[in-house]
């Protein structure tokens, strides 16, 4: 049913349509209206036979999904930025135990300085957590790859993060099908735990393992993550069969066969960037676009295939690994290491700059990279004049006091504040 | 369930790791010799028909106590009960009354009439010289091996000195015949009014294969007064017995008894019930020095006996006697001061002792006396082959209790002695010290008071004073007992060894350890309330 | 015998009183778990906790009881620590009921998860323990455990406390009592070992969030520890039971000696054993033999300075830690002990 809604409550009726049985809710902006929501439908009894928890934590959310999980039941909570790291520990040992809980990260840039706009910096701390890490694209998207994602966790035995850009995608409004329940329960059977707390057949879950099994218990969690590589698309398209929708899968290929220049980015600013693309392809410029949908497993292979042909790569990303530069860019190098193909590196977006990404903006930088005069990495709309003043100020002056209250100085936050 | 490598285990695992090998000492349940067990010349196993009564087993424990002793009902009014004395449980609070339960069950016994059998026959006769307490215990001793017996005395009764020697008050005299005549049951031939003179001629006459001799201290020990005038001088032992035989005593008006011991509370408790106008106590000892037991002391004066510590009676003078004041001294008797009293008396009586007749001993070649008693080896034989002696006749303390013990243990070598092979007794165990125990784990319960009779009774007649213990007393009491040394099944053990090594093996049957677990700890021995496990080195 | 209830000792004046682990002539109803011959062993043997180990004691104790009350219908979640560490490393596992373990600070988060889970199946004929050292409940898993406790879920917590975090090697918690000696707080300075007027009671923390039920036990005094969990499998919401657990190897005391060392330390008034239900205090467990506090401390290397002339004011300070319990929860009968 087609519904003009709120992405976090396009969510929230996609989760509930799941038949969730916990779900913990822990408030952090901006995936609280999610939860929000879904605590209203179990309330109301739209969702039956389900438990809402309130923690007192994110670290409590998550610990309380690895019990629901493990205890066999359909188990979903969201967190975004703070929360995130707040819940890491258990972030990690969810994965470690194979417990297929569903995740929604409503992507946030991570503090300090404390900032509660989009970017991807949550998401990335957890990259390497063992979770499979699904990004999308617009609220439709978001509807839709929660649905695969219990049937993918599930199916694996591994927990999945849904990754979508806060407030970008969280509290916009938009058109998005809600799909029956008849129709999701077609495509999500119901949830058969690999294993399960159970007093009828009990078993020891989360041992202790050492030196003589640590490295085979990795090995097959990487393994594991290699098999989705398969079931993601698979799902897709199974997807696609039964609700006539391209959601999910690998990655999504956005005019960038033959291209001489691909874009390489995540997320939602494909949005904006599909127009920016397409008016350049109008000019004859030989340009397309990539999406990566899953980031972890990453598809390499996939990748290299709809690659391998073009000139350069321009990836954009909303995250930075500091002191190394663009993540997504570190990993698609890795996948086309055999290929001549110039890969640029461009971050952009952090801490949720500029509102929105323009279509002006975005133009220009894929130009310079089209000139291949990218700086590596190259900062997207970054105020250079700030962060030399900043520079050579900390030159003169070992000790120059905050980099992030200088900088507000400079752009005259701090004396307006103090003027009032 | 497929479930994932090694994050997930499955139940029962880790019994794949034997943690036994860590340990250094290894625990061993023991069964340690109780205290009072130790203690008690019959060698009654008490912790173990105490057991059996906590259960309401009357019949078991009865028949425990009749592995070592056939008069129960006896002993439960007239043993001195050592075991009491020893029990580690009057560390705690106070000692159990084993001697009411053992009264108690033996009372039981003759209510519900339980019999014991007679073994089978073999063809083997033995005579026994005396039907006291030492004599009848071997005749029934005997008699459960199979062996043929006569027993002889020269007095109407059986019973010997508890009969002739231990007043009606403390022993009914029903209690007596029942339980000699259960002996008589089981086939043991009594031949009373039978003095025998010649045991060799009358052994030899009868075609015993063996001989036990038990005859009880009955001749009386006296010092000489000198008496002038008429005032009668009796002796303890015979008016016991006139009193038993319902003769005339002798007892009137104002009774001086001379003595501190059981017998001389004895005869002035006698004394108070056959109608004296008083009974005086004249005692050698200080008061806090007489042999007496303290109870019976505690009883004599609670029913208006005198009693005159610390004098010697030095003559007497028409009716009156003349004391001479003692004091205490550093060696074993008190010394004499040189200054007299006198008190007056209808009647004294000595009661200083008794001595045993050794002449028909005496008369058998091989056989050694001295210093009044029967020479007797380890397994009580005397010198002369095939004849054996026991109680009073031989050195040792001369209570019934002991006459007991010698006759079984006489009966164990003289069935040994007949089937020609050495009797040797098992090792015996280490003594349980209450240090042993773990005393927090009893709960505290005050001993219950046997009912005693009131005093007005007491005084007019020969009633029994001391009354039954009921069964949920006796039960009770029996439940007060810390089974020293002697696992009792309390599941310590079981329970609080941290590694589930000790395996339970159901009622009766207690545990055992699974020594490829235990680590050795010592949480079982150090928390078994009873002493019955010990730690010991492992070897490596 | 005021620490049992009255049906607890129908035949009074037993040899033995209840206070063995069994007594055959107990009905059966009366009788200790652990001295049934099915009792379920839930943690067995070859696990690898040190020689006299009071939590893998406690642990036996606790969830066998757990098990009886509930027909052997149970999950547990356990905190990371030592009660995990030596039942559960790969290959093999000690537990012979399904058991979790996630993270040091998260059990009570993972038991309330399980109980939400039941709860959305249905299942209400299974129950859940969470369980944890004193370090997982007093500190790390502190504010999970109070979230448990706040929205009163379906979980009995079990915190079994030896007073230190003991896995990591003997370090100081919120539990660590005066004067001890850990290897974070050594006996070296003024006041050596642990500071006087620090830590926390949980238990008492439990008993302000108004949860149905709170109650603290100890491994010397079975039959209490037994009711105490039969007693909280019998009511829904959230539950706290701390359970007195010696640490040999922490506490340098003879592994021989785990019980009595519990023991004393309630009967010395330092750990006194209580009930509370709602917020309101419901119970206490009389003081049957009362001792100085230095009969307890005495033998414990971890206190053996609190004994030594020098430091007489930190004995003192001890005392008068046991003689306040004793007099703010009554521990001594006034009518002179038990009947």
């Amino acid at each position: 049913m087609l519904k003009q809604i709120e992405g976090s409550h396009a969510v929230a009726e996609a989760v509930a349509l799941c038949r969730p049985e916990v779900i913990s809710a822990y408030p952090i902006t901006p995936q609280t209206h999610i939860v929000e929501d879904l605590g209203s439908m179990v309330k109301s009894g739209e969702i039956a036979n389900c438990e809402f928890l309130l923690v007192e934590s994110e670290f409590g959310a998550l610990s309380a999904c690895i019990g629901s999980s493990a205890a066999g039941a359909r188990s979903y909570t969201a967190t975004s930025s703070q929360g995130m790291l707040f819940m890491m520990e258990a972030v990690y040992n969810a994965s470690g135990m194979g417990l297929p809980i569903v995740m929604t990260v409503g992507n946030r840039a991570i503090g300090a300085p404390i900032n509660i706009w989009n970017d991807w910096g949550d998401s990335m701390s957890a990259r390497d957590a063992g979770w499979i890490q699904l990004f999308v694209e617009s609220n439709q998207q978001a509807v839709d790859v929660h649905i695969q994602a219990f049937r993918l966790a599930e199916q694996l035995s591994l927990p999945v993060m849904v990754c979508m850009d806060g407030f970008v995608l969280t509290h916009s409004y938009s058109q998005v099908d809600i799909p029956d329940q008849k129709q999701v329960d077609a495509f999500l059977p119901t949830f058969e735990p690999r294993q399960l707390l159970d007093p009828a057949s009990p078993v020891s879950m989360g041992a202790m393992v050492g030196p003589d099994a640590f490295t085979e218990v990795r090995y097959l969690a990487h393994h594991k993550q290699m098999e989705a590589l398969e079931l993601i698309p698979e799902q897709a398209a199974e997807f696609e069969t039964l609700f006539g929708r391209d959601s999910g899968g690998l990655v999504k290929s956005f005019d960038c066969e033959g291209a001489e220049t691909v874009v390489v980015t995540m997320g939602s600013v494909i949005g904006t960037m599909k127009h920016v693309l397409a008016e350049m392809r109008d000019e004859g410029i030989s340009i397309g676009a990539l999406t990566v949908r899953s980031f972890r497993p990453f598809p390499k292979e996939t990748l290299r295939d709809l690659l391998k042909d073009a000139k350069r790569v321009i990836v954009f990303e909303k995250c930075l690994a500091v002191g190394m530069g663009g993540i997504l860019a570190m990993n698609l190098r890795m996948a086309l290491k055999d290929f001549p193909i110039r890969v640029h590196s461009a971050i952009g977006g952090l801490g949720g700059r500029p509102r929105p990404i323009t279509r002006a903006n975005l133009r220009r930088m894929f130009e310079k990279g089209i000139r291949d005069e990218m700086e590596e990495p190259h900062f997207h709309d970054i105020h250079m004049d700030i962060v030399e003043r900043e520079l050579e100020r900390e030159q003169a002056q070992r000790r120059s006091g905050s980099i992030a209250e200088n900088i507000l100085q400079d752009v005259g936050v701090v004396a307006a504040a103090k003027t009032i | 369930m497929k479930t994932p490598f090694a994050i997930t285990l499955d139940v029962g695992s880790s019994l794949l790791n034997k943690t036994g090998s860590w340990r250094n000492e290894r625990p061993v349940y023991l069964d340690r010799l109780p205290p009072c067990n130790h203690a008690c010349p019959a060698g009654e196993n008490i912790q173990q028909w105490l057991y059996l009564t906590e259960e309401g087993r009357y019949e078991e424990a009865w028949r425990q106590i009749m592995d070592d002793n056939p008069f129960p009902a006896v002993m439960g009014r007239v043993c001195y009960h050592p075991c009491e004395t020893h029990c580690n449980r009057g560390q705690l609070d106070e000692a159990v009354g084993i001697n009411a339960v053992e009264r108690f069950l033996g009372d039981q016994a003759l209510i519900n009439e339980w019999q014991v059998e007679a073994g089978a026959p073999t063809g083997k006769r033995v005579m026994i010289v005396g039907a006291g307490p030492s004599g009848l215990t071997a005749a029934y001793h005997l008699r459960r091996i199979g062996h043929a017996v006569t027993v002889y005395d020269a007095s109407p009764q059986a019973g010997g000195m508890v009969r002739y020697g231990i007043p009606k008050y403390r022993m009914p005299r029903e209690k007596l015949r029942a339980e000699v005549a259960r002996i008589e049951r089981m086939g043991a031939e009594l031949q009373l009014n039978t003095r025998i003179d010649d045991v060799v001629a009358a052994r030899d006459e009868g075609k015993f294969d063996a001989v036990f001799l038990s005859i009880g201290a009955q001749l009386p020990k006296r010092v000489d007064i000198e008496v002038n005038g008429e005032l009668p001088v009796l002796d303890a032992v015979s008016v016991l017995r006139n009193t038993e035989l319902e003769e005339p005593t002798g007892m009137r008006g104002h009774v001086v008894v001379y003595g501190g011991g059981n017998t001389a509370m004895d005869v002035a408790r006698s004394g108070v019930r056959l109608g004296a106008k008083s009974v005086t106590a004249v005692v050698f000892e200080a008061r806090e020095h007489m042999p007496a037991h303290e109870f019976e002391v505690k009883e004599a004066r609670e029913e208006g006996v005198e009693l005159v510590c610390l004098r010697a009676i030095r003559e007497v003078n028409g009716e009156q006697v003349t004391l001479e004041k003692m004091v205490p001294s550093e060696g074993r008797w008190p010394q004499p001061t040189g200054q007299f009293e006198t008190i007056s008396a209808d009647v004294v009586v000595q009661a200083l002792g008794q001595n045993v007749d050794t002449g028909l001993a005496e008369a058998i070649s091989g056989i050694k006396v001295a210093e009044g008693a029967v020479q007797v080896g380890t397994d009580m034989q005397t010198g002369s082959p095939g004849i054996f002696a026991g109680g009073d006749m031989i050195p040792s303390e001369r209570t019934v209790t002991t006459s007991i013990g010698h006759a079984k243990k006489a009966a164990r070598h003289i069935d040994a002695y007949l089937r020609g092979v050495s009797y040797s007794p098992a090792e015996k165990h280490e003594v349980v010290s209450h240090d042993m125990l773990n005393t927090w784990y009893y709960s505290d319960a005050p001993r219950t008071v046997r009912p005693m009779l009131s005093v007005m009774r007491r005084q007019s007649g020969f009633a029994e004073i001391v009354g039954n213990i009921d069964q949920e007393n006796a039960t009770f009491e029996a439940r007060r007992c810390m089974s020293c040394g002697n696992c009792f099944e309390c599941d310590n053990c079981y329970g609080v060894c941290p590694d589930n090594a000790v395996k339970k093996l159901g009622p009766g049957n207690r545990f055992e350890f699974k020594y490829d677990y235990c680590k050795g700890c010592g949480l079982c021995a150090s928390e078994c309330p009873c002493g019955a496990i010990k730690m010991i080195p492992e070897e490596i | 015998m005021p620490q049992i209830p009255e049906s607890h000792q129908k035949v009074r004046f037993y040899q033995t009183g209840t206070l063995t682990v069994g007594n055959r002539l107990l009905d059966a109803e009366h009788r200790s778990v652990q001295g049934t011959m099915d009792r379920s062993n839930s943690l067995d043997s070859g696990h690898r906790a040190c020689q006299g180990c009071g939590e893998a004691l406690g642990a036996r104790f606790a969830i066998d009881a757990a098990m009886r009350a509930t027909k052997n219908q149970l999950i547990a979640a356990n905190a990371t620590g030592c009660l995990e560490v030596f039942t559960t490393p790969y290959p093999e596992t000690a537990w012979s009921i399904p058991w979790i373990h996630s993270l040091f600070g998260n059990a009570a988060a993972v038991g309330a998860g399980i109980a939400a889970a039941l709860k959305a199946k249905g299942r209400d004929d299974v129950r859940v323990i969470a369980q944890g050292g004193d370090g997982g409940t007093t500190d790390i898993g502190f504010g999970c455990l109070s979230g448990m406790f706040d929205r009163n879920d379906d979980v009995l917590y079990i915190c079994y406390n030896n007073e230190a975090y003991m896995n990591t090697g003997v370090q100081r918690s919120s539990a660590t009592p005066g004067g001890a000696r850990t290897a974070t707080t050594m006996p070296v300075g003024k006041d050596p070992g642990n500071a006087f007027n620090t830590g926390k009671s949980v238990p008492l923390v439990a008993m302000a969030h108004l949860i149905p039920y709170v109650a603290t036990a100890s491994v010397h005094d079975l039959h209490d520890l037994e009711h105490k969990v039969s007693k909280a499998m019998g009511i829904h919401g959230a539950r706290y039971i701390e359970i007195f657990v010696p640490c040999p190897l922490g506490w340098g005391s003879k592994p021989s000696d785990t019980v009595k060392i519990a023991r004393l330390a309630v009967e010395c008034g330092l750990y006194p054993l209580i009930e509370a239900e709602h917020g309101e205090l419901t119970g206490v467990t009389k003081i049957r033999q009362h001792v100085p506090v230095g009969e307890y401390l005495k033998l414990q290397r971890r206190f053996a300075h609190v004994l030594k002339p020098g430091n007489a004011h930190q004995l003192e300070q001890l005392q008068a830690i046991a003689d306040r319990n004793i007099k703010k929860f009554s521990l001594i009968d006034e009518k002179g002990g038990q009947e």
